[in-house]
Formats: C-alpha cells, structure tokens, sequence
C-alpha cells in the first residue's frame, strides 16, 4: 500500500518529471510515426562507419547542453541561483580556442591540447570571476552574471578581431562528428566521458554532500567546519569547464567561431534543463543524472516539432506549451491535489488491498 | 508598514540610499558628458531623445521593479512587448479600429500576467521556468503571427504616432538658423503617469505596501494576515498589463513590427531595476530608482558613441563594467549597513 501511494505521488523522487516526459515523448513519437527511433548503418563523406537516424541526432545534438547541465546543476545546488551567462562564456571559450589554433603553425594534437587548455583556463577566470561576485560579494548569481551576459559576447567578438574566422582541420572535424573507426558521434563519447569523471569526483571527495549542505543552508554548513564560500566559488570553476567543453564541441560542429550565433540562448535551455531534471532551483539537493535526462527531453522535444514540419523560429512557442505542462504536472500544489484525489479513491477499495498485502 | 518606525532610527532606508546614490551617479555622468564632451549633451533634446528612445523599456522596467520588490522575477516581458507590437501592426494594417487596437495591448498583457501569476503564486511554480516560458511562447507566438517585418500603414495609427508635444523654449538654434523646438513623444507622457500612478500605488496604498511586505519576509507577512498569493499574484498581472502597455508605446515610436523586436528587453529592464537600486532578493526598490537607472544606462551608451569607440564591441563592455560597479557598489553599501546595525 505505501509503495503503491509513494508511487502515485511521485514515487521515484526528483526523477519523476524528466522520466514520465521522456517516456511520453516516445510514446507520442512512436505512435506518430513507428519509424522514428529506426538506426541506420551508413557510410559517412570520409568513409567511415557511422550510426544516424532520429535518436542519434537528438543524443548528439544536446551533448553540449547536456555538458553545461551537469554544471549548472552543481552551481544551481550551491548557490541557490542560476548562471546565465554560459552561452557568452561559451563563446568566449571557443573564440580562445579558434585565436590559439589560428597562431599555430600547423594543427596537431599537440596544439589543439593546448587550444583547449588556453580556452579551459580562459573560460575557468571568467568562471571565478562570477563566483568571486557570488560567494565573496553576496549578489544573487542571477544579478552577477548578467554582466557576462552583457559583455560576453562582444568579448569573444573583440578577442576575433571582429570577425568570424575559420579553422579546418581532421583533429577538430573529428571532435566535432565522427572520430574514424568509431561510429557513435565523438560529442556523446565527450558527454560520457564528462559524467564518468563528475560521478569519479563525486565518489573520491565530499564534493556532493558539501554542496548540498551548502546549497541547503549555508551558514549552518559554515558552522559544521565547511567553507561555504569555497564550495561555491568551485562550483563557478568546474562549471567553467563545463563551459569550455561546450564551446569547443560547438565550434569543432561547424569549424567556426561565431560570436552571436554560438549556443544562442543556451543559458535559458541549461536553467530548463536543470528544472526538468527535478533539482530545485533555490538549491539543496540535486541529481545530475536528473540534469543530463532534463537536456534531452528538450532535444527530443526540439527534433519532434522539426519532424512535424514546425519551422526552427516557430518551436519556441511549442516548447513553451509542453515545458509549462511539464511544470504544473510536477508542480507540489498539484501532487498534493493529485495524491489526495487518489487516496480519496483508494480508499474505498484500502481494507481490501491492505488485506492482500498482508 | 512600520516605514515610519524605520524612519525614525534610521535617516535613509535602503531603499531610499540606493536611490540617491543612483541619481547622484547619473547626474555627475552626465555633467562630465557635458563638461568633456559637449556636444549634442548640451541640449535638452539629448535627454528628450533619450526618454523617446526607451520610453517603453521605462514602462516595462517600472513592472519589473514591481515583480521584483515582491521578490520574484518576470522575464517574459521583452517578449510580450514584441508579441504585443506585431498583432497590434496586423490588426491596424487589417482595417482595425485605433481604439480596440489597445484594448487588444492592454488585453494580450493582462493575459501573460493572469496567466503567469496564476502559475507562480496558485500552483507555486518556479517564476523563472513560468516567465521563461512566457517568453518562449510570446516570440514563438510573433514569429508565427508574421515572420517578415510589418509596417503599420492605418492612417488614425500615423496621426497618432507622428503627434508630438513641441516645446520651443527648451529648442535650440540649429546651424541653419531655424529654431528646432523640442520634442517629446506621446509614449513619454505615457511612461510618466505610469511612473507617478505606480510610485503613488507603492508608497501610500495597501497592496503597494503589501509587496514590499512579502517581497521583504513571506513568513512575516504571512503571519501579518497578508494575503502572499493574491498580492504575489497581482504583482505579475501588474508587469504583464505594463508589458502590454509598452508593447503600445513601442509601436507608437517605430511604427512596425518585426519578430526581432524588442530582444534582449527583459535583460536591459532587469538591468536598469538593479543600477535604480532594485534588489532581486524582494523588498527594497523604487520606480523613481528604475527611471534613473535606464536613464544611466542610455547615457553610458550614448557616452561611450560620442567618445570616439566605434567598434562594436564596446557598448556592451562598457555596459557591463559600470554593471559591475553598480552590483559592487550595492552589495558593499548595504554590507556595511548590515554590519553596522548588528
């Protein structure tokens, strides 16, 4: 009786909403069209093996929100509030990355190791920068990052020199599509690879239970001997990482930097994300693996309108509809509505069912 | 409520601290301006010009404040404004009628509003995942109402937008010689009732009051027999009517409707709360703050074009670093006061 009841009234926790949206995503694809989720094996321009098809393009396609989620997550928990300025990090990110490659002579490994280090460290001061105005200054995260927001990209824009310069190269196109040999698409290897080492930093130090602790009261957790400040500032850092990954996943797609175009309005679709995902925005407790499912659900979303023939500038109002569905569906006014109505129901039928479990 | 104990102990509130260094920032700015750079500084058209300019972003920004003293946040409204340009446009260029054209304004803001509200305050819905989608629907909306920019060619429309309030003592002598009065929009005045009507509703009537009440403490105002959800429920029909509103004004100064309309409003109106000494955290703010703050925000911008910095990017560098200073600036002060008063 009590797992049927729990199960009714959000039984699997913070997972509820993302796991019941995705899975009603699939259904309505399924129905819509049986061939939807169809992976086909096919010889790409250079050759190479490689998997497409619908659910391929939807996994790739949101590595680089599923990468800046498990970020914002960490930041959302700590702080309590959102940063909206990693699209314009972002840019800034890959205008470091491209200016580095550009002053190589040639492009190696080597050099685009070293790129990506230039833009990881780049995007990290920008990172610090924000987390200094958060968690020394005390300004709500929203308010301090809106002056990347501001800036941000006419940053990126002065580092090009305004322009948007190109950089071709095999290393840089294999980031970006296919590496040869392997054919899932080398973004969601990175993807992976980014949640292996959150779940290693996760399970090797304290970093969750401190951020939580953080998130949920932060000077109660000062007070248990935890550096408050410290735990938020980093939480801006790693995202700072997080930002640089996605930066260079989003020029190496289209072997370009541009500024106003490069994860156009990511940070709103980040924000969203991590509230699909069931974290609380105010902070406290939260699951990145709620995160990552949150970023593709809107991917899913995205690519069904496209496949129902919506026009890209027109999705934004289908999103809103489906988005605000989802919220009321896992709003806790509504739960509770929802759990009482049942339990009214339930009730008439409880000696019955209380009977049959003993 | 308890202002006036406040008043007493204290000689400036938070708010009225915030405010002050906010309107002494922008005076000195734009003294310097006149000093360093004459110019077009010098007449009176140049602040007339920039009260035309961002009469709408005043309007939208005085919501915001609301919403924001109440402690939430609205970010829908840019997108409302645009929304709201584009069908009024098509409805004008469909033979409409002047009058029902802003009921249709008035009506499409007021929608978002009830709508919104009714998610944040009833259903307790994060606000910024609600106005977030908002603002998804609202330019969704635009783009498929009309993807391609329309000009409003309704003749009552033309009359109207071209009217404008000349005062020729305030003109200056322009190099030909003629006396060039100047000039104010319709869509000003509009502004200033809006800004003198919530500037009254906020200091002296009970739903004002009641916004700084849960924006400051929910738990205290709840307990002081405040209604939270009406009040919080009322601040974001208030943002939405205003979004509607300036979504009118916006018309009245171009005249068409274009999906890109409008973009990136909501940032420049939070931002223009926050420099008026605005905090997100609820409970201290003033439209009388907002309209310096937008004031000072257009004149950094204006500073910055007539110093000579044509590239592109500097605008928004400069932008965001007297952002920067603002933030800093607030976060000091009212860290100081808090350390002082324990």
């Amino acid at each position: 009786m009590k797992t049927n009841k729990k199960l009714f009234a959000g039984g699997l926790g913070q997972l509820t909403i993302p796991v019941i949206a995705i899975v009603l995503l699939v259904i309505f694809n399924l129905i819509r069209d049986p061939g939807f989720f169809g992976i086909a094996v096919m010889h790409n321009n250079d050759g190479n093996i490689v998997l497409t098809g619908n659910l391929i393009s939807i996994i790739n396609g949101a590595s680089e929100l599923a990468v800046l989620a498990m970020g914002m997550t960490l930041v959302t928990a700590a702080c309590g509030g959102q940063d909206i300025s990693v699209g314009a990090a972002a840019a800034i990110a890959g205008s470091v990355l491209v200016k580095v490659l550009k002053s190589a002579s040639a492009i190696n490994g080597g050099t685009v190791i070293l790129a990506f280090c230039s833009a990881c460290i780049v995007a990290m001061i920008f990172g610090a920068f924000n987390g200094v105005l958060v968690a020394v200054f005390k300004i709500q995260p929203m308010i301090a990052t809106l002056i990347l927001y501001t800036c941000g990209r006419s940053i990126a824009y002065w580092i090009n020199g305004g322009a948007t310069p190109t950089v071709s190269s095999p290393i840089i196109n294999a980031i970006g599509s296919f590496i040869p040999g392997i054919p899932i698409p080398t973004p969601v290897l990175i993807v992976a690879l980014m949640a292996i080492l959150f779940k290693l930093l996760f399970h090797f130090t304290s970093l969750e239970l401190f951020t939580q602790s953080v998130g949920v009261n932060g000077s109660a957790a000062r007070l248990n001997g935890i550096n408050s400040t410290f735990i938020k500032l980093l939480s801006f850092i790693i995202l700072g990482v997080c930002v640089s990954v996605a930066g260079t996943i989003g020029v190496s797609r289209l072997g370009l930097i541009n500024h106003e175009t490069l994860l156009l309005d990511v940070e709103m679709d980040t924000i969203l994300a991590v509230a699909i995902g069931g974290n609380n925005l105010g902070g406290g407790k939260f699951k990145i693996s709620g995160s990552i499912i949150g970023a593709y659900v809107i991917q899913m979303l995205t690519i069904t309108l496209y496949a129902m023939k919506v026009s890209s500038t027109d999705v934004k109002a289908y999103k809103a509809i489906v988005i605000i569905l989802l919220v009321v569906i896992g709003s806790p006014v509504v739960k509770q509505r929802f759990g009482k109505l049942v339990e009214k129901l339930m009730s008439n039928k409880k000696t019955v069912s209380v009977k049959g479990a003993e | 409520m308890g202002k006036n104990l406040m008043k007493r102990k204290e000689p400036l509130t938070d708010t009225q601290l915030l405010m002050t260094i906010t309107i002494g920032i922008f005076l000195v700015m734009y003294l310097l301006a006149m000093i360093f750079l004459q110019g077009g500084f010098l007449h009176t058209q140049q602040i007339f010009d920039m009260l035309n300019d961002n009469a709408s972003l005043i309007i939208v920004s005085c919501g915001l404040t609301i919403v924001m003293i109440g402690g939430g946040i609205d970010i829908s409204v840019g997108a409302v404004t645009s929304l709201v340009v584009m069908s009024c446009v098509l409805y004008l260029n469909g033979g409409g009628n002047l009058f029902v054209s802003m009921l249709i304004a008035v009506a499409i803001g007021l929608c978002f509003g009830v709508g919104q509200g009714f998610l944040i305050s009833y259903l307790e819905i994060q606000p910024f995942i609600v106005t977030l989608a908002g603002m998804f629907f609202a330019r969704g909306m635009t783009t498929i109402l009309s993807v391609n920019p329309q000009k409003a060619e309704h003749e009552g429309f033309t009359l109207l937008r071209d009217t404008k309030i000349e005062i020729p003592w305030l003109g200056y002598v322009a190099k030909n010689g003629n006396l060039v009065p100047a000039r104010i929009e319709l869509g000003v005045v509009v502004a200033f009732i809006c800004i003198i009507l919530i500037f009254v509703m906020l200091k002296y009537n009970r739903m004002g009051r009641n916004f700084y009440a849960i924006g400051g403490n929910q738990q205290s105002a709840l307990m002081l027999g405040i209604n939270v959800k009406r009040t919080r429920f009322m601040s974001y029909v208030l943002s939405g009517l205003l979004s509607g509103l300036s979504g009118y004004v916006f018309m009245m100064h171009t005249g068409a409707g274009n999906a890109t309309n409008a973009a990136g409003m909501e940032m420049n109106a939070i931002a223009s709360s926050i420099i008026g000494g605005t905090l997100l955290t609820g409970g201290v703010g003033n439209v009388i703050g907002t309209l310096f703050g937008t004031l000072t925000l257009t004149t950094i911008k204006k500073i910055v074009v007539s110093s000579g910095f044509n590239d592109p990017w500097w605008q928004s560098i400069t932008t965001g670093g007297m952002l920067c200073f603002f933030i800093l600036l607030q976060s000091v002060v009212l860290g100081r006061r808090s350390r002082k008063k324990k």
